[in-house]
């Protein structure tokens, strides 16, 4: 398989991830916020495909097809985001204001944050990248409960943070 | 004696969705399981299924177990739980303990074996010790009971039901503190390891596990790395603290009653092991009994779920509740469901050792109608 | 206490009605319904018996009724398997030694 960094670490690389074709260049990233697709390998799912009302994801036929997104439609709605049985897929907006970036990600754990708390941000093998502070909380009945967080942090990190750290539980 | 003309073994997502297709045909139907409850594994499943559409892909397994037993309930479809069968001869009598202590037989026209599979062990010093046991049943006690089996984990086997297990045992509050694989590779889906990688979890590949520590019960692990002609190589062991190990190291089919009931096997490694010889419409070689889900090779629920589908409309057929034509039609459909989750660089795998079943099955079956 | 209160799929998993257990002569809490194997767990008691020649400790092993590790004396009954058999209130629970012993006559209710 062509992913050694995903099959050894468990997590894909940023350069395994640019060779995918949903990935997105870092011009797509100067359109606002669009949403960033890390599933690399061949598996049979769609959700992401047809849980996306402004047809910007393709996966077709067979439904083992990579996703491909056209940027041009995708407006970061973030349907896609809870949609995705593997939680591989987050909303990025790196214009979101001069200093910092906004990410929304998929979080089934408990405890949730709160809305105005600072958060650890970590990168996609666990790492401590920066902190970000929660701006927006979704977790509708669509959402099947899959929580979307919103984080705002800064830029200079925009592409490593993809989630944050569990909160530990008090006891 | 009771009599019914289609009879299930087995109320997991095979055995419903067979019994569900063969009722919606019209053909009534007596679904037989040795659980308190109906639903087979599917409860513990708590995350969102892959898939497309038409396998419910996104709706979490616990709530596709919740419909198919509305369905089942809307159907009238008679259930018999803490019903454990013992055996089936060649003309489809069944021979079953009820609630423990009654001994009952069954007539049926067509029988349909959905008896699921069992978690493989593997075996080194200490792992009879309280402590280690499948990801399955710490799955089990999390998502069903409701306890956590230990705190600090071992998971051993990156499979998709390792990483699955080992992202609900965080959900629900334990800390997985690795999971080791004896390949090279990671197994699991990737998007499976990179959800428990984010979370911090180490991943250990070519690694085993050495022993369990401890005397009462697990109190750590030791693990060591392997060398490519899989050998421990000295002086990479490593010891780690945790109290539990859960084994993800396969399935096997459990494949007894159709044994017992005569039916011919093939060896399919890739599938678990020896499983019944079938055909396009999962009929085995003995006429009028069908096996689907796990016993005809182990895949995973969403595929169970058509097979059960195609059992329970070939079942009903053969019973003269759809016509040829009809078969045929929705045979080849639940095929396209089927053929969609077996491609891609997991599926394909399956998909030739199915055919490989399969090829045996048109040999074997003298009266199987191709489709 | 490795009881799981909360979950974020499973929700609140409180408020489940306590029964008492008694496990080798010690009353414990269990809630109503639940699978034996489960009550001890949470109760922190992993060992649930000793093999007959090695005297070597076992407790849960594959939790869905099939392997028999999990096996106890329940209300006088050996070779009881814990994982699959509801608690009730004041059932009496004893680790097995061996392959058991029959502590009653009659083995059903």
């Amino acid at each position: 398989m062509g992913s050694p960094c995903l099959k050894t670490v468990g997590a894909p690389s940023l350069e395994e991830l640019r060779n995918s074709p949903a990935f997105p260049k870092s011009e797509d990233f100067m359109r606002g916020p669009i949403a960033v697709i890390e599933c690399i390998e061949e598996i049979p799912c769609n959700p992401c495909e047809t849980s996306c009302r402004k047809g910007a994801i393709v996966i077709g036929d067979p439904i083992t097809n990579l996703p491909r997104i056209d940027f041009e439609k995708c407006i970061g709605c973030g349907i896609c985001v809870a949609a995705c049985p593997g939680l591989a897929i987050y909303i990025k907006d790196y214009t979101y204001s001069d200093e910092e970036a906004r990410i929304s990600f998929p979080y089934e754990y408990l405890p949730l944050p709160q809305k105005g708390d600072v958060v650890q941000l970590i990168g996609r093998t666990g790492e401590m990248v920066c902190s970000g502070t929660v701006i927006g909380m979704q977790n509708s009945r669509q959402n099947d409960r899959t929580t979307i967080v919103t984080v705002a942090y800064p830029k200079n990190f925009f592409d490593e943070v993809i989630s944050m750290k569990r909160i530990k539980n008090k006891s | 004696m009771n009599s019914f003309p289609i009879v299930v073994i087995g109320a997991g997502p095979a055995g419903l969705s067979a019994a569900i297709e063969a009722a919606k045909a019209g053909a009534k139907v007596l679904v037989i399981d040795e659980n308190l409850k109906p639903g087979g594994q599917l409860f513990k499943q708590i995350h969102k299924f892959f898939g497309s559409r038409v396998h419910k892909a996104g709706v979490r397994g616990m709530d596709i177990g919740r419909q198919l037993l509305e369905e089942t309930k809307n159907l009238g479809i008679e259930v018999w739980l803490d019903t454990e069968v013992c055996g089936i001869d060649q003309t489809k009598n069944i021979w079953a303990i009820r609630n423990k202590d009654t001994s009952v037989n069954i007539r049926a026209e067509k029988v349909i074996v959905a008896s699921g599979a069992t978690e493989n062990a593997v075996r080194f010093p200490g792992w009879t010790l309280p402590g280690v046991m499948g990801a399955g049943a710490a799955q089990t006690m999390i998502n069903t009971n409701h306890v956590l089996p230990g705190k600090k984990i071992l998971m051993v086997g990156s499979g998709n039901v390792g990483v699955i297990v080992s992202y609900q045992l965080l959900q629900a509050g334990a800390e997985v503190v690795g999971i080791i694989e004896a390949a090279p590779q990671l197994g699991g889906y990737g998007v499976h390891t990179a959800k428990v990688r984010r979370a911090g979890v180490p991943f250990y590949t070519a690694h085993t596990i050495k022993r369990a520590m401890g005397d009462h019960c697990v109190a750590g692990a030791e693990i060591v790395g392997l060398d490519a002609g899989w050998n421990p190589i000295p002086g990479t062991e490593k010891v780690l603290k945790i109290d539990t190990i859960c084994l993800a190291t396969g399935l096997t089919p459990l494949t007894e009653l159709a044994w017992i009931a005569g039916c011919e096997f093939t060896y399919i490694p890739e599938l678990g092991g020896h499983v019944p010889i079938h055909d396009l419409h999962m009929e085995s070689t003995v006429k009028g009994i069908y096996i689907a889900g796990d016993i005809s090779g182990v895949e995973e629920a969403s595929t169970a779920m058509e097979e059960g589908r195609l059992a329970g409309i070939s079942a009903a057929a053969d019973l003269g509740c759809y016509t040829a034509e009809e078969k045929r039609k929705r045979t080849l459909e639940i095929w396209d469901h089927l053929n969609a989750l077996r491609c891609g660089q997991f599926g394909q795998k399956r998909r030739d050792a199915k055919d490989r079943i399969l090829a045996v099955g048109k040999e074997m079956i003298s009266w199987a109608v191709h489709v | 206490m490795t009881r799981i209160c909360e979950h974020p799929i499973l929700g609140d998993l409180t408020g489940v009605d306590q029964v008492t257990i008694i496990v080798d002569g010690k009353p414990y809490p269990a809630h109503e319904g639940e699978m034996i194997a489960a009550a001890l767990l949470a109760n922190d008691i992993k060992t649930f018996r000793y093999t007959a020649h090695q005297h070597r400790p076992r407790g849960i092993y594959c939790g869905i009724g099939r392997c028999t590790d999990c096996i106890m004396t329940v209300d006088g009954i050996p070779n009881i398997r814990t994982c699959i058999t509801p608690v009730r209130d004041g059932m009496v629970i004893e680790t097995q030694y061996g392959v058991g012993e029959w502590k009653r006559g009659d083995h059903h209710e």
